[in-house]
């Protein structure tokens, strides 16, 4: 047996209560007051409400809110319009168009329905209903009705609406605690009083919103990504939807905003050390694979600036979740002597297409075609380098080199650091302007041009920092004069290219501790579909 | 009535501030005055059970006590509260 349709009770525009199913056969129309297919059949509703209503309740659910009321009294109807300004009773009826005609028995289960005008089907209603009540409904001209009218879609599916619906259905994916904020609140001063912001207006995580969200991602809202330090907050998909949606982003950026949270939560990268070491390290963001195209990533002119939105959000979505489901703030496990603008965000994407070399993902083991997101801990930057004078390949990977010697301190070599070199194309054009130049050339150069005797790191009176003279003094003058590069290893050296083809302007950024005791740069493969 | 809903951003491990519930215009029915038995506390509430006495003649007024102001009220106690009063004042005296 066809189960009856869901039960509802309804105020009418006089403030009635009227409960479906009543024990009497009931026809329901689903309207809206601008319909011009609704207001043709009104009369036609109240002439089953004149033959009908001491046997069956005929009922008008209007969607319209206060213009049910305007549609009640334009047909001079006694029918009773009720209220379902909300459309929760529509949506869980599920039909596409009104008008929207039910005819059930007395429990609510299905004998028509119908949507639209198609006279044929309106007369046969009156036919049906005649034969079950035993009477006949009289006074109907069916002639002065056109044969097909086409009705209007229904409120229910207009998109804001629907999500909203979607997000407070029984099968809602949503579980997340719900926030009331009363009416005399200001909604933006209630996120930064509840400590949800990083200091910028948030965009506030309304269950449609969050719903829309969610559309960015084929995985379940529930699936726990990570647990995120330093409380080891479950980050669910749906908390790092609410969080995305916080910080600006669309949903096409959701399932990068995942990965980096997958990314920067394994015990390579260490999160929770990046977060409290009081250097002041962040996750800074590079994307790579055909999604930086799709999600309209900037690569080019200002690509570590501003402007961008999935660059800017993209970023500050990752740093909410640190915050919000981890923890991490400023004054608490967040110990940073200075902080960084990179707190805020960092995230930009390769010019593949203008890099010589082969993308950094693929260096990293990934296919041309993945989309992908690597994170690296970095405490400053971008840092500028410039060199507008270079016209050979080696001069212009010598200044790079020297850029990076700065990375903690200058006189500080051999440090067990990470950099990230972001090389811009007029500098790759000098670079390869007599043939390839490999990275493994380019680090090795880096690491040449880096070198100085140790004898210049040992602490002193113009600095009192690096190699202490306690033990200095034991070694011999070989030792001493031992070349030292700046970085332990090339591979601490990673290479990029972005940013606008004029201007020879390169730009790094310097690591943290790298390698097990720090945090090593981490790649994730982006789910897109 | 909320004007806005959202969602909660965090590992919901620290509970929210309650949100102020409507305010009615008159005081009808039973107000429940609740000392958490910090001492003078009951000084404040006599006096305020007097002049709501006075200006509330149709008002019933209900005394109650925590057993100590160090823990939470109980829960007996707050089922109490909510099933026999329409509001409650509670005296945080020092």
């Amino acid at each position: 047996m066809t189960p009856p349709h869901t039960a509802f009770a309804r105020q009418d525009t006089d403030g009635r209560m009227h409960g479906f199913p009543s024990g009497r056969p009931s026809l329901v129309c689903f309207i809206k007051e601008d319909c011009k297919t609704c207001n043709l059949v009104a009369p036609l509703l109240e002439a089953f409400q004149k033959a009908f209503a001491d046997q069956a309740d005929i009922l008008i659910v209007g969607q319209s809110g206060a213009g049910n009321e305007v549609f009640r009294k334009r047909h001079a109807l006694t029918v009773p319009v009720l209220d379902d300004g909300d459309c929760a009773v529509s949506y869980v009826w599920n039909f596409e168009v009104v008008p929207a005609v039910f005819w059930t028995d007395g429990a609510g289960r299905p004998l028509a329905h119908f949507e639209g005008f198609v006279r044929e089907e309106w007369h046969d209603l009156a036919k049906k209903m005649s034969v079950v009540l035993g009477r006949g409904c009289d006074g109907i001209v069916w002639s002065d009705y056109p044969e097909w009218r086409p009705g209007c879609g229904s409120k229910h599916l207009d998109p804001d609406v629907n999500d909203r619906l979607k997000a407070n259905a029984e099968d809602s994916p949503i579980r997340a605690r719900r926030i009331d904020i009363g009416s005399s609140d200001d909604v933006s001063e209630f996120m930064y009083d509840q400590g949800f912001s990083d200091g910028l207006p948030l965009v506030p995580p309304t269950p449609e919103r969050v719903m829309r969200m969610l559309t960015g991602t084929r995985r379940n809202p529930q699936e726990v990504v990570a647990d995120v330090p330093p409380n080891m907050g479950p980050a669910t998909i749906e908390k790092i939807a609410i969080n995305a949606v916080m910080a600006g982003c669309k949903p096409e950026y959701l399932p990068v905003v995942i990965a980096a949270v997958e990314a920067i939560c394994t015990d390579a990268f260490n999160i929770h050390g990046v977060t409290a070491t009081t250097m002041g390290a962040s996750p800074i963001l590079v994307v790579s694979g055909p999604i930086r195209h799709k999600i309209g990533m900037n690569m080019k002119l200002g690509a570590l600036g501003a402007d961008n939105r999935a660059n800017a959000t993209i970023g500050r979505a990752l740093r909410l979740v640190v915050r919000n489901v981890g923890g991490a703030k400023p004054n608490g496990v967040d110990r940073s002597t200075l902080g960084s603008p990179s707190k805020f965000t960092m995230c930009f994407a390769e010019w593949e297409e203008g890099s010589p070399w082969e993308p950094l993902h693929v260096e990293r083991g990934f296919e041309e075609m993945d989309s992908v997101v690597t994170v690296f801990a970095m405490t400053s930057g971008p840092v500028q380098i410039v060199d507008q004078e270079s016209r050979k390949p080696d001069e212009v990977a010598g200044s790079l080199g020297l850029g990076l010697e700065g990375v903690m301190l200058s006189k500080i070599h051999k440090m067990p650091t990470d950099a990230l070199l972001v090389v811009c194309p007029e500098h790759v054009k000098t670079l390869t302007s007599e043939g390839p130049y490999p990275k493994a050339r380019l680090r090795r150069r880096i690491q040449e041009v880096t070198e100085r005797p140790l004898s210049d790191m040992v602490a002193g009176l113009t600095s009192g920092a690096g190699l202490p003279r306690s033990l200095a003094s034991k070694m011999s003058i070989d030792q001493l004069g031992a070349p030292t590069s700046k970085f332990a290893d090339d591979q601490y050296i990673h290479i990029v290219v972005a940013g606008s083809e004029a201007g020879k302007f390169s730009a790094c950024f310097h690591g943290w501790v790298t390698g097990p005791t720090g945090s090593v740069a981490v790649s994730r493969k982006i789910e897109t579909y | 009535m909320a004007a806005v809903t959202i969602l909660d951003p965090t590992d919901e491990r620290i509970p929210l501030e309650r949100q102020i519930v409507a305010r009615t215009a008159d005081v009808k029915g039973v107000v429940g005055l609740l000392d958490i038995s910090k001492p003078r506390g009951n000084v404040l509430l006599d006096e305020l059970e007097y002049l709501l006495g006075a200006k509330l003649p149709g008002v019933e007024l209900r005394r109650y006590r925590k057993p100590t102001f160090a823990k939470p009220c109980p829960d007996d106690l707050r089922a109490t509260i909510k099933a026999e009063c329409d509001y409650v004042v509670e005296a945080l005296a020092d």
